[in-house]
């Protein structure tokens, strides 16, 4: 059988840090890339007589992610304790969520290849991270638990994904998605998003789901797709050279570029859940359901539906545009400052060639952009209006940018306003062509090429302010009669 | 005149405030009488001498100064080593915590300290509160003070012998399945277990979270009342602790305690329970106290209660296995690993070594009751009949305000008689666990001797959060029975130790 004769069954694990001041369970900092060992409290070390006390931030924040995927939110779910011995894990078992999770059901919405798809979640969860293990050459591992009660959310998919580049897709939607939602900045390389794939190929046509593998530790976007690229392709050749796959979990190595067995299913470790006694039960009430629903933001995609369908955005124009939320809304609210749906175009022109080429060049976030939304809306108007010409228009936003004065100002202040009194400028005109009877002969011997240097020297004049356009046509009538 | 450390613990405090008396003699009386009886006791697993002088010192100042150091000023108590103390060495009588020094108190023994309390030092028990004798402390047993030949109870043993013989003016100790009430019974002081939550457990070890709840031991019904009025409210380090107000329990306790008008409930299956006779005539005797005084007694049924010493045995090993996980030897106490020893062994040395014969069977019995496919036949099931129990209880408080029983079936047993036999050791508990399974408040009240001279106590349950009611019959009936002298002291005191010597200012 050849690789398309094979359908492979994706699922995903993810994990995504919620990005709470304090930890999940006490009052330790979050902060990354702190002194090891140094955000840490009795709780967190799982100090005898410690006590876990739930951050109510880390349930706003899962509540945004439940109601944006539009999951089922249980009212009342309860934390369990997951067990098994780790250093890293300082308590001997993980505060987690099991039979009564906060969020089932819902779905994470993402296009590949411009087609629009939906991938089913099985449930989102709460549960507390674990520390680092950093194992040094020879015997000895140093810990370090500052991670340790980190607030995760994990989400878990249906093997609804069908393709490493859907489930690479799908890590990018999710990674969008809890930006928007302002609860994780979703660094991957900051073990901000981490993701594990069950993955199973079966042959195409075939309804029934071949035999899984975990692949855990994948801790890039690149490495998502490359990862279960690998595992589908290592699957297809153990299948077709009449062998089986074993039900196991397997470790990306990333540098050698493949996975390696960890443990086999029957090393399974028996997590002896059951409901953690220090911990009520999570209620979710009327209150803090409707506020979480008030804060919810317009979601990417359907602000992408509104860009390409109410706005006559193209599909690439509305994806960049779409792509950060920061970014979106400062283009939402300079079309809005506009106070005009035909400002929309033009405004995205302006914001993917000049604002964006500016910030990046920067490395500076949308957020720190010295140029209001509004200012940018204002500048657009005088186009439009005339009274900038759109080079004159490019050098007065380099002002702005540089400044974060508003463009009628640095206009004002610089002299900068586009002369569209068609009398001065057929004054200039006349005199232009009354210093260059050559030219002017030429041109009317039917040279009209030569009209472009009669502008150019009305422009000189003007210091660029001229109108082009009316310049042209007062050149032209002037040179014709 | 009896000496200052037999004064009650609300005495001492106002002879103290009134400047009878220093804080640093009466602190310095009470290490001496450790030092002078506690080698034959066993009380005491750590004294913190140094420390409790200082303090002394710090709230005789205060008082010179003229400030008011707190209800408790200067009075010195000990706590349950369970209970975890900043800068003073916590064991839970484990040898796989021998040497941990916290770096934290609890917020029990922080309130008790801003009160003005002077901590003494740490008290023995069972190895993590798992026990009913203090036989199982991985550092000696503790006997009882009124026949060395007996156990003091357990786990809270030390906190109860040490209190009896005037070696603190009271104890800190903590109840998961009686452990506050039955060593009470068994020494003959009084012993309060609050509603669950009433108290913060943050910085109490824990042994099964839903059931322990930490309480006052102390020799009178007015100290008991006192310590729980400091200890008790909500603390937001403990997601369980009530957000309830805090009434003032020991007003509740003065002279116009009354129980007139009170229905009192005897279930019957604790009287039919098994206990021996002479414990029953003494509680019998109780109950005809309360009558006297204007009570309504009236027999009440418990029917779950056979089932509440299985439904037991499996929720608090299943909640302790998965506590004591975190003793593994990696980041506090003792590691039993040689650099080279791979980190699998490490767990088993050091958990092989550290742990106690019965921290190990619940651990396993715990463990057992969690694994995958078994939870619903166990666990699952027990918190079913917990329910069960709960209801039973409920139902009764809708007819009586107060439950009445023995606290125990027998006075205490020799040293030795029961370390063979853990079943019967479990049995001991089967009239304290109720009240720990439902979360009702329930305390042991003295009433009486057996021909021996060992000590008989009644049990008193409540309603959630009525220790009011509670603390107030106890205190009509210490008056009425005359147990204690007008200053507090203990009419009858445990015989064959040196008399407490006098101190003065």
């Amino acid at each position: 059988m050849t690789a398309s004769a094979w359908e492979p069954v994706i699922g995903l694990e993810v994990h995504v840090q919620l990005g709470t001041a304090s930890k999940a369970f006490s009052g330790s900092s979050t902060r990354f890339g702190a002194e090891p060992n140094s955000l840490t409290d009795p709780t967190v070390l799982g100090l005898p007589g410690s006590l876990p006390v739930f951050n109510r931030q880390a349930l706003e924040h899962a509540l945004l992610l439940g109601l944006a995927t539009r999951c089922r939110i249980r009212r009342e779910s309860r934390f369990a304790r997951k067990h098994y011995f780790y250093p890293d894990l300082p308590k001997g078992y993980q505060i987690s969520q099991y039979d009564e999770p906060l969020c089932e059901g819902g779905a994470i919405e993402l296009s590949v290849g411009g087609a629009q798809h939906s991938v089913r979640l099985t449930r989102i969860h709460l549960e507390e991270d674990a520390g680092k293990s950093i194992h040094q050459p020879g015997a000895t591992s140093l810990l370090d638990l500052n991670r340790a009660g980190v607030p995760l959310c994990e989400v878990v998919s249906e093997p609804d994904i069908r393709s490493a580049e859907e489930a690479a897709e799908y890590m990018r939607a999710l990674h969008q998605l809890v930006r928007y939602l302002g609860i994780s900045d979703g660094d991957m390389e900051k073990g901000q998003l981490r993701c594990d794939a069950n993955v199973s190929v079966r042959p195409r046509g075939q309804s029934a789901l071949g035999t899984r593998t975990e692949l855990k530790n994948i801790n890039s976007f690149r490495f998502v797709q490359k990862a279960i690229e690998h595992e589908i392709a290592r699957q297809i050749r153990v299948l077709e050279s009449g062998g089986r796959i074993v039900q196991e979990t397997r470790l990306w190595d990333a540098d050698a570029g493949l996975s390696r067995s960890m443990r086999s299913k029957e090393e399974a470790e028996d997590y002896r859940y059951f409901p953690d006694p220090d911990l009520p039960v999570l209620v979710v009430d009327d209150e803090l359901f409707e506020a979480m629903r008030q804060r919810l933001p317009e979601l990417p995609m359907a602000r992408y539906r509104r860009y390409v369908d109410a706005w006559g955005l193209a599909a690439d124009d509305a994806r960049v545009l779409t792509g950060e939320r920061s970014l979106s809304d400062f283009f939402d609210a300079a079309v809005a400052a506009y106070g005009d749906a035909a400002g929309a175009k033009p405004l995205a022109n302006w914001i993917q060639s000049e604002l964006l080429r500016e910030l990046n060049r920067d490395v500076r976030a949308v957020d720190a952009c010295p140029i209001a939304p509004a200012q940018l809306a204002a500048l657009v108007r005088l186009v439009d209006q005339g009274a900038v010409s759109g080079k004159i228009a490019k050098q007065v936003f380099g002002e702005m940018y540089r400044t974060g004065a508003a463009p009628e100002a640095i206009i004002e202040r610089e002299g900068l306003t586009q002369i569209s009194d068609e009398a001065a400028l057929e004054g200039i005109a006349r005199s232009v062509i009354e210093a260059n009877p050559g030219q002017a002969a030429g041109y009317r011997s039917g040279k009209t090429k030569l009209i472009g240097f009669f502008v150019g020297q009305v422009m000189k004049q003007t210091g660029g302010q001229a109108n082009p356009q009316l310049v042209n046509q007062v050149l032209e009538r002037l040179l014709a009669g | 005149m009896p000496a200052p450390i037999q004064l009650s613990a609300v005495e001492q405090a106002r002879q103290i405030k009134a400047r009878r008396l220093s804080a640093r003699a009466l602190t310095e009386a009470h290490l001496a009488r450790i030092e002078a009886i506690d080698a034959r006791i066993g009380a005491f697993l750590r004294v913190d001498a140094a420390g409790a002088l200082a303090r002394a010192d710090a709230i005789d100042a205060a008082i010179a100064r003229g400030e008011d150091p707190g209800p408790l000023a200067g009075v010195p108590i000990a706590l349950k080593d369970i209970l975890v103390t900043q800068g003073l060495e916590t064991t839970a009588g484990s040898r796989i915590l021998a040497g941990w020094v916290p770096p934290y108190d609890g917020t029990a023994v922080a309130r008790l300290r801003a009160a003005g309390a002077i901590v003494l030092g740490k008290l023995n028990l069972d190895e993590f509160a798992m026990g009913s004798s203090n036989e199982n402390s991985a550092f000696g047993p503790c006997r009882n003070p009124w026949d060395l030949t007996r156990v003091p109870g357990g786990s809270s043993g030390g906190s109860a012998a040490a209190v009896v013989s005037f070696q603190c003016a009271a104890a800190l100790g903590t109840d998961t399945g009686g452990s506050i009430r039955q060593p009470a019974a068994f020494c003959g002081i009084v012993g309060v277990k609050p509603t669950y939550g009433r108290v913060s457990r943050y910085g109490v070890i824990a042994f099964a979270s839903s059931l322990d709840q930490v309480g006052p031991m102390a020799r009178t019904v007015e100290d008991a009342a006192l310590l729980l009025e400091i200890i008790a409210g909500r603390d937001p380090h403990d997601a369980t602790s009530i957000d309830a107000p805090v009434p003032a329990y020991r007003d509740a306790v003065t002279s116009q305690a009354s129980v007139r008008g009170l229905t009192i409930g005897l279930p019957d299956e604790y009287f039919a329970g098994g206990a021996d006779p002479e414990v029953l005539a003494a509680v019998e005797e109780a109950v005809r106290v309360y009558q006297r005084l204007g009570a309504e007694i009236v027999r009440v049924s418990l029917p779950h209660t056979a089932h509440a010493l299985p439904t037991y045995y499996l929720l608090a090993p299943a909640e302790a296995s998965s506590n004591l996980a975190r003793y593994d030897g990696v980041r506090y106490g003792q590691r039993q690993a040689q650099p080279g020893t791979s980190l699998l062994d490490m767990y088993r040395e050091t958990r092989g070594a550290g742990f106690g014969t019965e921290v190990k069977r619940r651990i396993m019995l715990g463990t057992f009751a969690l694994r995958s496919g078994y939870y619903d036949a166990y666990y699952a099931k027990a918190q079913k009949v917990r329910a069960l129990i709960h209801r039973d209880f409920e139902r009764a408080f809708e007819r009586v305000d107060l439950l009445l029983s023995p606290t125990t079936p027998t006075a205490a047993f020799a040293l030795g008689e029961k370390t063979q036999n853990p079943l019967d050791m479990y049995r001991g508990d089967i009239f304290t666990l109720g009240c720990n399974l439902a979360g009702l408040p329930g305390m042991n009240v003295p009433c009486g001797f057996t021909g021996a001279g060992l000590p008989v106590g009644m049990q008193l349950l409540a309603r959630p959060l009525d220790e009011v009611t509670m603390l107030r019959a106890a205190a009509a009936y210490e008056r009425e029975a005359g147990t204690l002298d007008e200053r507090g002291v203990p009419v009858r005191q445990p015989p064959g130790l040196p008399a407490p010597a006098e101190v003065s200012l």
